[in-house]
Order: structure tokens, then C-alpha cells, then sequence
């Protein structure tokens, strides 16, 4: 029982960041973004998330400087793509090229410092229930956090007018803005959430999860958080059950290798890959929304004719 | 302060351009290919060190170009022959995955010196060099089992390659001569740098009962995790008692300095030769981060046991080596085994119940 307690405490540090950045990248691919920046945006956000945390020893001005790297490398993207109708893939990639870049600069100088990680939630009696205890009232508030993150993105999707507008513009820009709405402002707006979103999943890296900051450390989350969001056909729902399986293979593949199963652990290592994309793929295609889940105007330039 | 001596570096190496450029020409060029970034702490860190004080010893003489961040296979290829082509005469490539494409630069190039770490493939004008780490780990080993009450050590690995392979055994050898029931726990997480993963295994292993952690991966995040759950570990290519001031038993520091400053020396002169340099604790290519954390009789042990690997007296794997299969392993090397198959080792000793990666 101890055991799955700490399996379970372990997945859900797996999966936080991943459920947070591709939350916000699901938002903008939804408003017609394809926003290929997030790994940029994350390490970005985890090189100024330390930055703000090592100054004031604070892990929520941390978590601000996160955000604020994140929204200022979407803000790029923006400008570049809704401004000037640049070609979002080669924006994308040209974002995350920068942004592995621009933060081992800003990070050299913390590279061998250390911070005290994000405090976790203790409330008497509830915390020290065996078992559940720490599982649903001993985290850090990034996880309470993203959780009511997707869920608020969830309400505001479909359950809203605003939501049902993004949406709108996503399926279909030249619609949508025949019909008088803004389309490039919805954009810029979704475009800069999903970069606050980023930011803050690759702040909560140095900030919560192995508190120090190396050049890198994203590893590649930000790829991960993406397929993600394609995996799960463009819904939270899904979403969360993405990247909490990907978490949990990860972390049950290491613990099946410290058992000695005796399994090669290269095909070990590859299991969270496999098992999320096979899954979400046959929940798509049972439900008959494959294909067909993508915004229609995904990745596509849009230019207003007056 | 790191960030200062960094800059410094750039600085003078800027000045140091510009104001001889005149005389650029008959300065040797000297260039580097890392693996990872120069900030990981760990294994490139420990080459970008050797360099700057290459530059340091040198800096008058030669000119230093370095590649950080370069992926194994055909990326590293262009990159060794990007270097190559802008007049670099003698290149470090300092990870085992640029071995192939190391020979077929060198091919290309016949005037260019090249030396490639870790690996065992080499030709008139490319010597290897690597670091008899196992020499560290038996060391460790020994100190593990004193310092584990469970008798159970957790073992972060990376990729299943000899080096890693050797380490895990000399760990185990070193173990048994304290507590020959000792057990360990391996997790591969076949990369050498992913902080997430390497916590991810840390955490696995002490939930499993680990209560000494060893790592062959890059970051300190193993280490964090220790002292956060106030477990021993051990550090690896650079000491990491920074992030684990309570509970840093030692480190294997990689000490390239000396090897890059005698081997720049000789291309200098015009003596340099193909080699396969092989130093450990003996040559100080290997060096052990200070004993702490631990009581002083296990102290006494340990500097006992590395001063008899220096003096020849031990050798971690003195035969007989009995395999995990039972069988004894031909003893190549008189009373030990050869370097040829510490550097080829395939199998694991007697005494590790998880199956050989592969097998």
C-alpha cells in the first residue's frame, strides 16, 4: 500500500507538466493555432521560473517569471504569424530553437544552485489519512492548479458563448469573421494563454519537480505535451487521461525495471509512447471522431480582407 | 561566480582573438565536441573544465573552438567536419556514440589529429583516451554496503554499453568483499541526461527499498531526491555535494585537464602519435571527491582501498570473476582480467539477480 501511494505520488509529478503545457496548447490549436513552440516556451518558462525563485526565494514569483517567459515567447510567435502571416510550422520550430538557446544563456549563472521546492498542502487529519492522504491533500498547488486549469478550459469551451466563438473561429476563420468577430485578436489571445500555460508547465519543473535548473532539462516535454494534444483529438477530457497515462507508464516501466521483470528496458523505456498513442487512438476511432477532430482552419494563415 | 569565471573565459578568449589575429595562423587549433550543454554539471561540465584549463596552460599557444549540445550519429559527423574544415588540427569528441563517425572524419582528414573519449576504435591519426572509472566505483561499492541497512543499493543506469556495464560490476565486486549477500536494484533510463527520468528512477528505487543510490547518468537530480528522503548517494563525474551536503558519500570526478594540456603539448611539438591513453585513480585522470557523511572507520577503508588501487596491490576485477551464469570468466590479463575485456564486458557478476539488458 505504501508502495502504490508512492507510485501514485510519483505519476502525478510525472504528468503535471505535460497536462499543463498541452492545456494551454489545446486552447490555441482550438482557436486555429498550430503553435509548434511549446518545448521553447517551456524551457523559457523553467529558466525564469528558477530565475524568479533563486532572487526572491519565492516559488509563486517563480511560477509569475514562468508565466511571463512563456507569454513573452508567444507574444513573438504572435507577432510573427497573426501580424505578419508567417508560416506557423517554421515559427514553431524557430520558437523552440530560441528558446533552448536564449535560456541556457539566461540559466548559465544558476546552472549548480539550488531552491527550496514548492511547498505541499498539509491540512491536519485530511493529509495524514492513509493512503489517500498526501494523494489528494499533500500536493504542491501546481497540480491542484492544472487540474482546475482543464477543467475551467472544459466550462470555457463548451459551456460559454466566448467559448463557442474560439471555437468558431478555429473551424472556420473566414466564417467567423464574416460574421463580424475579431479573428485575429481571439487568436493573439489564445496564442499568449497557451504560452502562460507553457510557461508555467516548464516553471514547475525547477520550481516543484527536481528543484534546480540545467540547460535542457525540459527534455522534450513540450514534443510530448503536443502529441498530446493531437492524441486526444483536441479535448480536455481526454487530455487529462492522456497525460496522466503517459505519466503512468513512465513511472510504472521504471518501477517494473527496479522489480527485475526482466523486460528489455529499451522497449521499456518506449511504453509510454506506445501505450498513450495506441489508447487514445482507439478511444478516437471507437467514438468515430477521428480525422474529423481537428479544427478545420488548424495551421492555416489567416488575412483579414477588410 | 561561475557565471563571472565563464564570462571571464569568453572574454579572454575574445581578446585573445582579436588582438593576435595577426598571428592566428601559426596558432594550432584545438576543437571540442560535447554532447551535452557546459551547464549539466556532470560529464560535459567536467570536459569544458579540461578545456578552459587547457586554454589556461596554453592559451598563448593554441586557439579553442567548442560544440556543446551535439547528438549522437549523422549530426556529430557533420560537426566533427565542420571543425575539421575550418582548420582545427586536433579535435576532442567526447562522448562514445561520435566513435564512428570520429573514424570516418579522421578518414577524410589524414593531417588532422583526432582523439576520441571512451571509445575503441582508432587509427594512425586518431587516438582514444577515457578514464579507468571502475576503479571509482569499486571504491563505492565498498563504502555502499557499509553505509546500507537494508543491503539494498539502487543503480540509475544509462545505456547498456561496457563502460556502464564494467561500473555496475566493480559497484557489485567492491560490495561483496563487505557484505557478500548485497543486493541491487537497476533501472535503465537509456539517456544520459533527463532530470525528470533520472528523479523519476531515484524515486522508483527508494520506494523499492534502495537505500544507497549510485547513478551513470548526468544530472544531480538523483542526488536532490536523496536528500530528500535522507538517503545516501553518490555523485557522479563532478562532485555534487552542493545538492546533497548531508548525504554525498563521494563523487568520481573526471579529471581531463592534464591528458588535454599533454596531449595539446605534443601536437605543439609535433610528437603527438595515435594512443589509447586509459588513466584512473593512479594518473589522476579519475579523481574521488572528498569522503564525507560517513563514519571514519568506513573513511580509513576507503582511502586504504584507493590507495591500493593506486599502488597496483588491488585490482577491482582480480580473477576469479564468476559471471551471473555461474561460469568462471577467462582470465585474460595474468591475475585480472585485460583491459580488452573490462572494455568489451558483456555479462553481469554473480551475485546480480536482474537478467543482462539484451539478453
Amino acid at each position: 500500500m505504501v508502495l502504490l501511494e508512492a507510485i501514485i505520488l510519483s505519476v502525478i509529478a510525472a504528468s503535471t507538466p505535460l497536462l499543463l503545457a498541452a492545456s494551454g496548447e489545446l486552447v490555441v490549436e482550438r482557436s486555429g493555432v498550430l503553435n509548434l513552440g511549446v518545448e521553447g516556451m517551456m524551457i523559457m518558462g523553467a529558466a525564469c521560473g528558477f530565475t524568479g525563485a533563486w532572487l526572491t526565494g519565492s516559488t509563486a514569483v517563480g511560477a509569475l517569471f514562468g508565466i511571463a517567459a512563456g507569454v513573452a515567447m508567444a507574444a513573438v510567435f504572435a507577432l510573427l504569424t497573426l501580424g505578419l502571416a508567417v508560416n506557423q510550422v517554421a515559427t514553431g520550430l524557430a520558437l523552440t530553437i530560441l528558446g533552448i538557446g536564449l535560456s541556457g544563456l539566461i540559466g548559465a549563472g544558476f546552472v549548480g544552485e539550488k531552491i527550496t521546492p514548492a511547498a505541499s498542502l498539509y491540512i491536519p487529519f485530511l493529509t495524514d489519512m492513509p493512503v489517500v492522504g498526501r494523494i489528494l491533500f499533500g500536493q504542491d498547488a501546481f497540480v491542484y492548479f492544472s487540474i482546475a486549469l482543464i477543467v475551467a478550459i472544459w466550462c470555457f469551451l463548451y459551456r460559454t458563448r466566448a467559448g463557442l466563438i474560439l471555437r468558431a473561429v478555429g473551424d472556420n476563420h473566414t466564417s467567423a469573421h464574416a460574421l463580424g468577430y475579431p479573428v485575429l485578436k481571439i487568436r493573439l489571445l489564445a496564442v499568449l494563454f497557451g504560452g502562460a500555460c507553457a510557461g508555467l508547465g516548464g516553471a514547475f519543473l525547477p520550481l516543484a519537480y527536481t528543484p534546480f535548473f540545467i540547460p535542457g532539462m525540459t527534455a522534450g516535454r513540450g514534443w510530448i505535451a503536443l502529441a498530446l494534444v493531437v492524441f486526444a483529438s483536441w479535448r480536455p477530457g481526454r487530455l487529462v487521461g492522456g497525460a496522466y497515462l503517459f505519466g503512468a507508464v513512465t513511472i510504472l516501466q521504471l518501477h517494473a525495471q527496479a522489480l527485475g521483470l526482466g523486460v528489455p528496458s529499451q522497449l521499456m523505456s518506449s511504453l509510454p509512447y506506445l501505450a498513450t498513442v495506441i489508447v487514445l487512438v482507439l478511444i478516437s476511432r471507437a467514438r468515430g471522431t477521428s480525422g474529423s477532430a481537428a479544427p478545420a482552419s488548424l495551421g492555416m494563415v489567416f488575412v483579414p480582407d477588410r | 561566480m561561475k557565471k563571472l569565471m565563464m564570462t571571464a573565459a569568453v572574454a579572454a578568449l575574445a581578446i585573445a582573438a582579436t588582438s593576435l589575429s595577426a598571428s592566428a595562423a601559426d596558432k594550432l587549433k584545438v576543437g571540442f565536441v560535447y554532447l551535452g550543454p557546459i551547464g549539466d554539471f556532470g560529464w560535459t561540465y567536467q570536459h569544458e573544465v579540461g578545456r578552459r584549463n587547457l586554454v589556461k596552460a596554453l592559451g598563448d599557444k593554441i586557439e579553442t573552438t567548442y560544440l556543446e549540445n551535439v547528438s549522437e550519429g549523422p549530426d556529430s559527423e557533420r560537426s566533427i567536419e565542420q571543425l575539421a574544415r575550418t582548420g582545427h588540427k586536433l579535435i576532442f569528441t567526447t562522448s562514445f556514440g561520435y566513435m564512428d563517425p570520429t573514424l570516418k572524419v579522421a578518414k577524410r582528414f589524414p593531417k588532422v589529429m583526432f582523439e576520441h573519449a571512451t571509445g575503441f576504435k582508432r587509427a594512425p591519426n586518431m587516438a582514444t583516451y577515457s578514464g579507468r572509472f571502475y576503479e571509482g566505483r569499486y571504491i563505492q561499492g565498498e563504502i555502499a554496503a557499509k553505509m546500507s541497512k537494508k543491503g539494498v543499493l539502487g543503480y540509475i543506469a544509462s545505456f547498456p554499453i561496457p563502460e556502464v556495464i564494467s561500473g555496475i560490476n566493480a559497484t557489485m565486486l567492491g560490495a561483496q568483499t563487505v557484505n557478500p549477500n548485497i543486493k541491487v536494484k537497476i533501472i535503465w533510463v537509456n539517456s544520459w541526461f533527463d532530470p525528470g527520468k533520472e528523479a523519476d528512477a531515484a524515486k522508483a528505487l527508494v520506494d523499492q527499498g534502495a537505500d544507497v543510490l549510485m547513478q551513470h547518468t548526468d544530472s544531480p537530480a538523483a542526488m536532490q531526491i536523496a536528500a530528500q528522503r535522507g538517503i545516501y548517494a553518490f555523485g557522479q563525474d563532478s562532485d555534487m555535494i552542493k545538492f546533497g551536503p548531508k548525504v554525498q558519500l563521494t563523487a568520481i570526478v573526471n579529471n581531463w585537464a592534464p591528458y588535454y594540456i599533454e596531449r595539446t603539448q605534443a601536437a605543439l611539438n609535433g610528437s603527438w602519435k595515435t594512443s589509447d591513453t586509459w588513466g584512473g585513480l593512479k594518473s589522476k585522470l579519475v579523481v574521488m571527491a572528498p569522503y564525507t557523511n560517513m563514519p571514519d572507520d568506513v573513511k580509513k577503508a576507503a582511502q586504504q582501498t584507493e590507495a591500493a588501487i593506486i599502488a597496483g596491490t588491488l585490482h577491482p576485477f582480480k580473477c576469479p570473476i564468476v559471471a551471473q551464469d555461474g561460469k568462471t570468466v577467462d582470465c585474460k590479463g595474468g591475475t585480472h582480467l585485460s583491459d580488452e575485456q573490462i572494455l568489451s564486458m558483456n555479462f553481469y557478476v554473480k551475485g546480480i539477480d536482474e537478467k543482462f539488458p539484451g539478453k
